[in-house]
Formats: structure tokens, C-alpha cells, sequence
């Protein structure tokens, strides 16, 4: 393919998982050195610092560790984000530390992620850490799951240690509700089977770790079943040098799920009132339909009290409401989450007061079994709470749909993100028939 | 493939433009920084598309070095009354004259001292929120860097405490005298800046084609020939055909020998580029931790 078309048809985001040292970020400085995705000044510069303090060794994890902090202390105290591209695919990857007191970033790196790889060290075989960042991704639900059996050259390229593994891991696997697991023998330090075939696994049948981050299919990771709209802003002209635009009233927003078409039926909440979609704006012209997750601006037939933090929702598949949430939450700060604290909620465009009301219980991120109610949940603690807003939300499950199923927590004062939420499907559906007067 | 299917700058657009739409949703006032380099020429267009048919509600804003390329200047104004939108435009050289940007004995280089000066013009127009082009690919400091990436009363980055930033949830709080720099850029590469330059048929400021220009060689780059660079007597002027890739000061931007005249010669060319876009800055190679300490100044 020549240069100037070079055009990758998607977009494929997955993180890295991992301890300290099971070679995360050797694994990525591998990726892109053998995708050559590196640049001459970026080898440079690793070749420098190899000088100074490598003792000639190009370190690779260099490439991801960009703090000094890092490289003084050798381990990943951030999310790093690396982009490369292949002709088939742009690559999006969030390099999240596996030291324990950074779980919260993994949650970080996970949360948008498609595919999240998990680095084994083939001579430790599955250990707590790459049990606990498996049980992350599926509570995440994060669709793929690559588990890299790293450092074969160290086992000789043992393909029973390598089944042994496989069978450690399979062994837990039912817990994790995770459809779509690939198992891959590599050496990141060498580069077996990460971009090309390595030739100490004759045994191994499957594709390289870039073969199969290039093929795994992700058109359906988008939901596209029940329309939802959070709106973001509302786009109304002043004074516009085009008279049709006097009466310009736009809703602009994300599409959070499903589809949107002219002439369709919607629902605006909390206005509780139906409408029609007049018409889809779009800057590159009107459209007749528009799907999540597309920005979009929808003009209605109604005026309808619609502002920031309202939702316009298709009349299928009708979301949750309430006040009153269940939802698992990953506590992100050092104060710990306390019964009774008041919250800022974020959700979607929408940011309401809650407090918490209960803490039913802990869960053991290594088993995913529940634990006893705790009387707090500390940081990188995974739990199941309850919440009451102080409005009412309009929501999906989590399992559902991420994007309306999903919440973060403010503390109020020093505006500290604390809380990653995913919230449990409402028992109370949104009735449109009690909401149907149109005006 | 299904006809619901976004291909990878759809994708980038959607999440930028709803990134834009967050900062107009929760700021009071929020500025967007312009300078009229790629980057920027594709924000935007990105604002264009998350505002109109409305006026873009935030100013432009822009920090004028004293050594900018002329030619960027006159895009920049271009652009903007184009747009019909408000430019603001603050001077190092004024904030030097006034005492609020002091230079070291011989410092020439306007980097540091755009700092002091952007920093002035947020608390003159009391802005909360400034949007930037900033992109993760170009530096690894920035690779750590959130979208919402939040400045103390200081104006500070504080890279070992950043908001965790989960799903498309951003928060934006602040308290008074704080302030949030936004990247909807962030996960771009330069590849796709060019490549949405093409898609959306952007016009860029003429220096980033090729053209004939007289210059000096200077720590394995190609400096332009100004009154702000004269030639040493020892030094050989060439004049060569070159344009930019990366758009810093007149002093400190290398130019990149070159036949490239169109976008299309533009994308090609970064396809088969063995070095980094930031690779023609010597601002960067100082040292390895050059824009972290510039960043936890209150650098973009």
C-alpha cells in the first residue's frame, strides 16, 4: 500500500497489566521498535540514557517510563498512553502500572480500553497480581482479554510449563465471565512471537501478539440498542446573520447508545415530555440518522425545558430511573469512603448530590468473592454500595451499556476524583405513558 | 462491516468534539489557544463542529513570543476573522517591558518566558479553562497527561497527583484562582492531525510546504537565517529547500530539508520519517526531563 493512502479503518484501545517486573513496558517498547513506530531521535535517546546508566543496554521500558521520578525508581507511577498504527488498525495503549498502590490507574487505563492484555512471567506462572488485574478487566467488562506468558526464553520454551500456565489460569477463568481469551507464548525481551512468529515455538499454532491485536474483531464493543442522548450543551445562536436560525434550538451531545432518526419518536427527561426529531444537525450538514457514539446536535418539534444533564432517549428499551442506586465502586483516594458522606455524582452530562447510604460488602479482587461489610472502603478497595441522589437519575446496568451505566464520585471541597461507579440495572424502568403530554 | 462503523478519525473527532462540548457545558470561561499550527487549525475546526451553527462560545487566545514566523501570525488573524471570533493576543515582549517575564543574563529563548506571560493573561481575563492542541504522541511527559489536566492557584502541574480519568467522565471542578487546561487532541498523532487536515480540507499556514529559504547549520539542524539568527563569520549559508514539520520559535525551529507542496507529499513523507516531529526542536533535547520541568512550570 502506497504511503499516501495509509489509512488504518479502526481504532482498537487495550492496556497492559502487570507486576513490576513481568515486563509491561519492555513489551510495548517492543511493539512499537518492531512495528517500527519508533523514531531514529527516540532510539537516540534511549541509547543516551543506556550510556549513562545502562551500562550500554538499550532499556525498552524507557519508552513508557517518561517521568524522572520513574526512571529513578524503575517502576510506572502513571498511565502512559503510546499510539502506533499498521496498515489494518490504529492502536491506542494505556500502559497501567502493576505495583498494588496504583490499582486505581489500572481502572484508569481499563476503563475505555477493548482489549486488555495480562503479562505472565513464565517462571512464576499466575500469581495474585495477574488474578487481580483479570478480575479488574472483567468487572470492567472489558470484551478481550490476552493473557502473554512472558519470558518463555527463561523456561526454554517449555511448552508444558506453557500449558501448565494455561491451565492455572482456565482454572479461574469461569468466574470471570470473559468470552474471548487468547493465550500467547512470547519474550518480550527478544521479541518472540510479539510482532514476528518466533521459531523456539514450533508448538504453538496460534497468531503473534500483533497478529491477533490486528484481527480480534471489535464492531459490536458499541451499543447500539436504545437511543440515548446526554445532552452536553444547548446550541442556540444569538443574533445570527441567518434568519432561519432565529428560532434555532439544538441539543448538542454524544450519542450514548443505539441510533437516532428523523421523525422518530423521543422522550425528554426529567421533562418527562415525548417529541419528535425535527432534524439531526450535524456541521457538515443534516443527517438522517446518527448512531453512538457520533456528536451530533438534534433539533425537536417541541420546546421543551431540555438543559445540560437532561437525557433524550428513544421509546424502545427504555432506561432505569431513581434515586435510590446499587452499584460496585473502585475507591481511587487515600480517605477512604465513609457511610453518610455526601458526593458530587457525575453521570453522563449530569452531576447530582449523593450520599452514600450503605456498604454491603468488599469484594476480594483475587476471587471476586464477597467480603464481610467493611465499614469503609480504602484505597484500590472494589465494593458493592448504595447511593441516594438527590435527584433522580436516568440510567442503564453497567452490563448494559458503559456509557449510562457508568459514574464517577467528587468529594466535595478539594474536588478529588475518588470513586470509579458501575451501576446494577435499575428495578424502576422510565414509564412514558404516565410522561406523554404533549404540550 | 456494518454501515454504524466510525473509521479512526471519526473516532478521534467524536471524542474531541465531545471533550469541547464538556468545557463549554462547565466553565464560565474557558479560552481556546491559538496559534495558528496545525494542531490548533485542527482544534478549530473541531470547535466548529461542536458549536455551530452558534458563535464559538470562548475567545481565542494566543501567546506571541516576538519570534514566531511571520508567516504564522498572519494566518492566525487570517483564521480568526474568518471565524468571526475574538483573538486575544498577549506579548512576551510586553510582559518583559512591564517586569512580569524576566529574562536570565543572556537567555535569547522565549520558551520559558511564554509561561509567566500565558499565566498573566488567564488571571487579566480571569479564565478557568484554556484548551490546547497538545497531543500524548509528541513527548513522554505528555503521555501521562490527561485529557482535563488541572493547575493549582500556581498554575502547576503536579504529574504524581492527576485526576484519574475513567470512561468519558471528566472532571472539571475547581475552586476559585484554579485552573483546567484541556487536550481534546490528546490521542492524536501527527499522522492523523495531516490526515484530518486532508479529510476536512484545511488550509495551513505556507511555511509548512516547501520553500526556498537561507540557512545555517547549528547542532545538527537547519536554523533559519533571520535578524533574530544571523549567520556567525564562520558559517556557511545554503540556501536549501526545506518547510517546517513542527512549528516553534524563528530561533530554535530546525527546518526539514524537503520537496513536499501539498498535504498529500506532507502525509507521505511522515509515513517513511525515521525521526519524531519534536525531533527538529532543540527546546526538547536538552535533557531528558526538559518538557517535564517546563510542564510543572505551567508549559503547555
Amino acid at each position: 500500500m502506497p504511503a499516501s493512502q495509509h489509512h488504518p479503518v479502526d481504532i482498537l484501545r487495550f492496556n497492559t497489566c502487570g507486576s513490576v517486573d513481568d515486563g509491561k513496558s519492555t513489551l510495548i517498547g517492543r511493539l512499537l521498535y518492531d512495528s517500527k513506530s519508533l523514531m531514529e531521535d527516540q532510539i537516540e535517546a534511549l541509547e543516551r540514557s543506556a550510556d549513562i546508566t545502562g551500562g550500554g543496554q538499550i532499556n525498552l521500558a524507557n519508552l513508557t517510563d517518561g517521568l524522572r521520578a520513574e526512571r529513578e525508581q524503575g517502576i510506572t507511577i502513571d498511565v502512559a498512553y503510546r499510539y502506533f498504527a499498521t496498515p489494518r488498525r490504529k492502536f491506542i495503549i494505556a500502559d497501567t502500572p502493576g505495583h498494588v498502590q496504583y490499582t486505581r490507574n489500572m481502572v484508569t487505563g481499563a476503563s475505555s480500553a477493548n482489549l486488555s492484555i495480562v503479562l505472565v512471567d513464565a517462571r512464576l506462572g499466575v500469581i495474585e497480581q495477574s488474578r487481580r488485574h483479570s478480575c479488574i478487566a472483567s468487572l470492567l467488562r472489558i470484551p478481550h482479554l490476552i493473557v502473554a506468558i512472558n519470558k518463555m526464553d527463561l523456561v526454554d520454551w517449555s511448552e508444558a510449563r506453557f500449558m501448565e500456565i494455561r491451565d492455572q489460569f482456565e482454572e479461574f477463568l469461569p468466574r470471570l465471565d470473559m468470552k474471548d481469551v487468547q493465550f500467547i507464548p512470547i519474550s518480550a525481551l527478544n521479541g518472540d512471537n510479539v510482532v514476528e512468529p518466533s521459531k523456539h515455538t514450533p508448538w504453538y499454532a496460534g497468531p503473534t501478539l500483533l497478529g491477533h491485536l490486528e484481527s480480534v474483531h471489535i464492531g459490536s464493543d458499541w451499543n447500539l440498542n436504545g437511543f440515548r442522548l446526554p445532552v452536553q450543551w444547548v446550541n442556540r445562536p444569538n443574533n445570527p446573520q441567518d434568519a432561519k436560525l432565529h428560532d434555532f434550538r439544538g441539543f448538542s451531545g454524544q450519542i450514548a447508545g443505539g441510533i437516532v432518526r428523523v421523525g422518530q419518536k423521543v422522550l425528554a427527561l426529567p421533562a418527562g415530555i415525548t417529541s419528535t426529531v425535527q432534524q439531526i444537525w450535524t456541521y457538515d450538514g443534516p443527517v438522517q440518522e446518527a448512531f453512538c457514539p457520533q456528536s451530533v446536535t438534534l433539533v425537536l418539534a417541541h420546546d421543551i425545558d431540555i438543559s445540560r444533564g437532561s437525557m433524550i432517549i428513544g421509546l424502545d428499551q427504555l432506561p432505569g430511573t431513581g434515586t435510590e442506586l446499587h452499584a460496585k465502586v473502585c475507591w481511587m483516594h487515600q480517605r477512604p469512603l465513609l457511610r453518610g458522606k455526601k458526593y458530587f455524582l457525575k453521570h453522563t452530562s449530569n452531576t447530582v448530590q449523593a450520599v452514600v447510604s450503605e456498604i454491603e460488602h468488599r469484594i476480594n479482587i483475587t476471587t471476586l468473592e464477597p467480603e464481610p461489610a467493611p465499614t469503609e472502603l480504602g484505597l484500590n478497595d472494589i465494593g458493592e454500595i448504595r447511593l441516594r441522589t438527590a435527584k433522580p437519575l436516568i440510567y442503564d446496568g453497567y452490563a448494559a451499556n458503559r456509557l449510562t451505566g457508568s459514574f464517577i464520585l467528587v468529594e466535595q471541597g478539594t474536588n478529588a476524583t475518588v470513586a470509579a461507579g458501575m451501576l446494577h440495572a435499575s428495578r424502576e424502568v422510565v414509564k412514558p405513558e404516565n410522561a406523554d403530554y404533549v404540550i | 462491516m456494518s454501515n454504524y462503523h466510525l473509521d479512526h478519525l471519526q473516532h478521534l473527532e467524536t471524542e474531541a468534539i465531545h471533550v469541547m462540548r464538556e468545557v463549554a457545558g462547565e466553565f464560565e470561561r474557558p479560552a481556546l489557544l491559538f496559534s495558528g499550527g496545525k494542531d490548533s487549525i485542527c482544534l478549530i475546526r473541531l470547535a466548529e463542529k461542536a458549536f455551530r451553527p452558534s458563535e464559538l462560545p470562548m475567545p481565542l487566545l494566543n501567546v506571541d513570543t516576538g519570534h514566531h514566523f511571520p508567516e504564522l501570525n498572519e494566518f492566525r488573524d487570517a483564521r480568526a476573522k474568518e471565524l468571526g471570533a475574538k483573538l486575544i493576543v498577549r506579548r512576551v515582549e510586553d510582559a518583559i517591558a512591564s517586569g512580569v517575564a524576566v529574562p536570565a543574563p543572556g537567555e535569547i529563548s522565549r520558551n520559558r518566558l511564554q509561561i509567566p506571560t500565558l499565566l498573566a493573561a488567564i488571571e487579566e481575563f480571569r479564565f478557568d479553562c484554556c484548551i490546547g492542541g497538545a497531543r500524548r504522541d509528541e513527548e513522554k511527559a505528555r503521555a501521562k497527561e490527561r485529557f482535563f489536566s488541572f493547575r493549582d492557584s500556581f498554575g502547576q502541574w503536579d504529574p504524581k497527583n492527576q485526576r484519574p480519568e475513567i470512561w468519558n467522565l471528566y472532571n472539571a471542578r475547581i475552586n476559585p484562582g484554579e485552573n483546567m487546561r484541556v487536550f481534546p487532541l490528546s490521542n492524536w498523532t501527527e499522522m492523523d492531525v495531516w490526515e484530518y487536515i486532508r479529510r476536512e480540507k484545511l488550509e495551513v499556514p505556507t511555511i509548512y510546504f516547501s520553500h526556498r529559504r537561507q540557512c545555517v547549520r547549528r547542532q545538527g539542524q537547519w536554523l533559519p537565517v533571520t535578524t533574530l539568527v544571523p549567520p556567525k563569520p564562520n558559517e556557511e549559508v545554503r540556501e536549501l529547500v526545506v518547510r517546517v514539520r513542527t512549528i516553534g520559535d524563528i530561533i530554535s525551529t530546525g527546518m526539514v530539508e524537503s520537496p513536499a507542496d501539498s498535504v498529500d507529499d506532507i502525509i507521505a513523507e511522515i509515513a517513511a520519517a525515521r525521526v519524531t516531529e519534536r525531533g527538529s526542536r532543540a527546546d526538547d533535547k536538552s535533557s531528558e526531563a526538559a518538557m517535564e520541568d517546563r510542564k510543572k512550570a505551567g508549559y503547555f
